[in-house]
């Protein structure tokens, strides 16, 4: 099993862009038409509406894409990540919904951008006292920034506690027989925009790991002080991937708000955060395809096994435990991106003449003698400190 | 307030023909959200005060325990929160199973009810002291022998405090156990006309004393020599002939044994307190105040409990009841601002032999 995975990576990434892009169309397309297919086995019907458990499974892949840039790619663990989650789906519900007392109705589009600084705000206002902290006083300091937001939820009167926002704005569109896309009862057209959502957002995440943003958050995760040390400026590149991180959060707030339509204080409890968390450690942190996994895992086991949910969390909390001590890399690795790319580097430089070899992940798959005495370091994917980091 | 202007517009109209949504803003002015409320604070003062105390003496008995930990392990034990709410059950179970029923108050002589009080600390005392060295023997010890990084073990604690939690859940239910009240609180003094009851007396110099017998255990004895030895350097302490593994024991099981005593006096003052998600306010404000005096300094913890106890009262008469845990938190984010290391400073390792 794990000698195909690392055959399917090593021909994953030898291919070229846009080799990959065209051999991601029909898998997109086959997500795309999930909801309408409705696969016997797979479904969640009739217990739960399935586009309306695979839109929740969509929200939470796009919930763990953004805390993986905080958690996988930088390395910093955020508790309170529910709290930005808040912030987005509040910032949907006071700029559209008519119980709010700022009295406006903004459509969800013009909502988003709005939404998404508001959170980016807050994770630099987060970030800015609190990343100069070690690793361990971030987690409480952002367990407890998660509390806060939920206890002005309860408290602060304009939120409206308990009774919560009635009516937020969606997006507009109509099928062409007249109904609208984007319905509470019918969550395709929700499910379609998130997964839409989802390829755009992971268009920019995969853009911005290549870029030196990335490898300053790999740097920063890897070794903090050998960083610094080297030049990397730690501390604005963790308040990026906070700020960038929320942001990420606060459009997944937005994007729930709309399609429940309603929001209240009951939903951001720090037992949702630790849910996050569970999705982006069981797939894999840092690795963007393991935490869609893992987040799909998450919210789509509940919905079609029907187990009571009292024993979810039990469950995953104990998945927490065990992954730790057996699978410390979550389900599916972390990427070596900087490291296929460092090797890759490498075997041009001093490759025995032959085009660039990809490289595989293990030391087996790699043509026997063409390479120098001095090895890079290859044991990074499947070492214990792999995933945890 | 018949005079008022706002209430004789409401009165002339037809409460009937408003809307509710309309009507929602001059609910909301009769009760404000919050209040800023100086001569309240003064009026409670010494009040305050004293049951700040009482409360801070619960949250420095938890924050030695992380604070233990901490110094010993460098781990955040987010899980012995857990651990206190096993203590709490152990109390309550202790006092169902001797024969006290939810509701009633007691009508038993002094000394008998003392004796079921100690006699349930002591089972708490037992369960947590346990419980603890399970927790690390199931959860941590797996995680140190495969020298896996920082992150792997506080994800596992955190795993750790919600099976834990759940497990409690699925076995008593969500909803809180009912109130046994075996001393009921009497006031037998005054300070600056602040009635002091009997059980914060109690609770405020038993904690003192645990604590003097922990800070003792720890700077005089020779277990604690070995604690501090592990917290200072464990390469060396293994080399100079101190069983590592043994002083991990030690220190999970010294915390857990505080953390029951914590238990039993937290249900003394709130007997209605024995819920299985209790201990998650409770122990990240113990951790607060470990950070606050100092994380890995036990006078740290001692100190920052007791002042976040009573900081917590005063900003609770200031801002109102409902801003009492808000209060905690930003003291939380305001200390790791300005002073990381705590009041005290962190120094587990370097208090003198």
């Amino acid at each position: 099993m794990r000698q195909r995975m690392a055959d399917l990576s090593t021909f994953w990434n030898a291919r070229s862009r846009p080799q990959q892009w065209v051999m991601l169309i029909p898998v997109v397309a086959f997500l795309f038409a999930l909801p309408v297919l409705n696969p016997p086995i797979i479904t969640t019907e009739p217990a739960t509406d399935f586009p309306i458990a695979l839109f929740s499974a969509a929200v939470l892949a796009l919930i763990a894409i953004g805390l993986n840039v905080v958690i996988g790619q930088a390395g910093l663990l955020d508790l309170g990540y529910v709290g930005f989650f808040a912030i987005g789906a509040y910032s949907a519900a006071l700029l559209s919904s008519p119980d709010s007392v700022l009295g406006i109705r903004l459509s969800w589009i013009a909502i988003v951008p709005i939404a998404m600084v508001a959170t980016m705000i807050s994770g630099v206002i987060l970030g800015t006292p609190t990343l100069r902290l070690r690793g361990d006083y971030l987690a409480i300091v952002t367990l407890g920034f998660g509390e806060i937001v939920r206890l002005l939820a309860d408290n602060v009167e304009p939120l409206r506690g308990n009774r919560g926002f009635q009516d937020i704005a969606r997006p507009g569109g109509t099928y062409p027989d007249g109904s609208p896309i984007f319905a509470q009862t019918d969550a395709l057209g929700f499910y379609w925009l998130a997964v839409t959502i989802i390829i755009i957002v992971l268009m920019f995440m995969g853009n911005l790991e290549r870029s030196r943003v990335g490898r300053a958050w790999i740097a920063v995760r890897e070794d903090e002080d050998a960083a610094e040390l080297t030049g990397v400026p730690t501390y604005k590149f963790k308040i990026w991937a906070f700020a960038i991180g929320a942001a990420v959060g606060g459009l997944s707030g937005t994007l729930f708000a709309a399609q429940v339509g309603y929001v209240n204080n009951q939903r951001f409890d720090v037992t949702t955060s630790i849910l996050y968390l569970a999705a982006v450690v069981l797939g894999g942190s840092g690795n963007k395809v393991g935490v869609i996994v893992g987040a799909f895992l998450v919210s789509y086991i509940p919905d079609r096994f029907q187990f009571e949910p009292q024993y979810r969390f039990l469950v995953f909390g104990l998945a927490l435990i065990i992954l730790m001590a057996f699978r410390p890399q979550g389900l599916l690795g972390m990427r070596q991106h900087l490291l296929t790319y460092g090797r890759q580097a490498y075997a041009r430089l001093f490759g025995a003449g032959t085009a660039v070899a990809p490289s595989g992940m293990t030391p087996s798959t790699r043509p026997a003698g063409d390479m120098p005495e001095v090895t890079p370091d290859d044991h990074a994917g499947t070492s214990p400190r792999g995933g945890g980091e | 307030m018949p005079d008022a202007p706002g209430e004789r517009v409401i009165s002339v109209l037809d409460l009937a023909a408003l809307d509710p949504a309309a009507l929602a803003p001059l609910v909301v002015h009769a009760e404000p959200w919050i209040n800023f409320d100086v001569g309240l604070l003064v009026d409670r003062f010494w009040a305050n005060t004293i049951n700040g105390l009482a409360y801070g003496s619960v949250y420095a008995l938890i924050a030695l325990g992380y604070t233990l930990v901490y110094g010993v392990l460098q781990l955040i034990n987010f899980a012995h929160s857990e651990i206190f709410v096993i203590g709490v059950f152990g109390v309550y179970l202790t006092f169902v199973a001797l024969g006290f029923e939810p509701g009633a108050i007691p009508n038993l002589p002094l000394a008998a009810i003392i004796l079921d009080l100690v006699l349930a600390g002591l089972v708490a005392m037992a369960v947590a002291g346990l419980a603890a060295i399970g927790l690390e023997r199931v959860a941590y010890r797996p995680l140190r022998r495969r020298n896996a990084p920082r992150l792997a073990f506080l994800i596992t604690a955190i795993g750790a405090s919600f099976v834990i939690q759940q497990v409690i859940r699925i076995w008593r239910g969500s909803n809180p156990e009912g109130t046994i009240r075996l001393l009921p609180p009497s006031p037998v003094f005054s300070i600056f006309g602040a009635p002091v009851t009997n059980l914060q007396i109690v609770i405020i110099l038993a904690s003192i004393a645990m604590f003097v017998v922990t800070d003792r255990f720890v700077n005089g004895s020779r277990l604690g020599r070995g604690i501090r030895a592990v917290a200072q350097d464990p390469a060396t302490a293994t080399l100079m002939g101190v069983n590592r593994e043994r002083v991990i024991t030690i220190t999970f099981l010294v915390g857990g044994v505080l953390a029951g005593v914590a238990a039993l006096f937290y249900l003394m003052t709130i007997p209605q307190g024995a819920v299985y998600n209790g201990g998650f306010l409770l122990g990240i404000k113990a951790f607060t105040a470990a950070v606050l005096g100092g994380i890995g300094n036990l006078r740290g913890a001692l100190l920052g409990g007791l002042i976040l106890g009573v900081a917590e009262n005063y900003g609770q008469s200031l801002f109102g009841g409902d801003w009492r845990d808000v209060v905690a938190f930003v003291l939380l984010v305001l200390v790791l601002m300005f002073r990381p290391t705590g009041i005290l400073g962190e120094s587990l390792a370097r208090s003198r032999a």
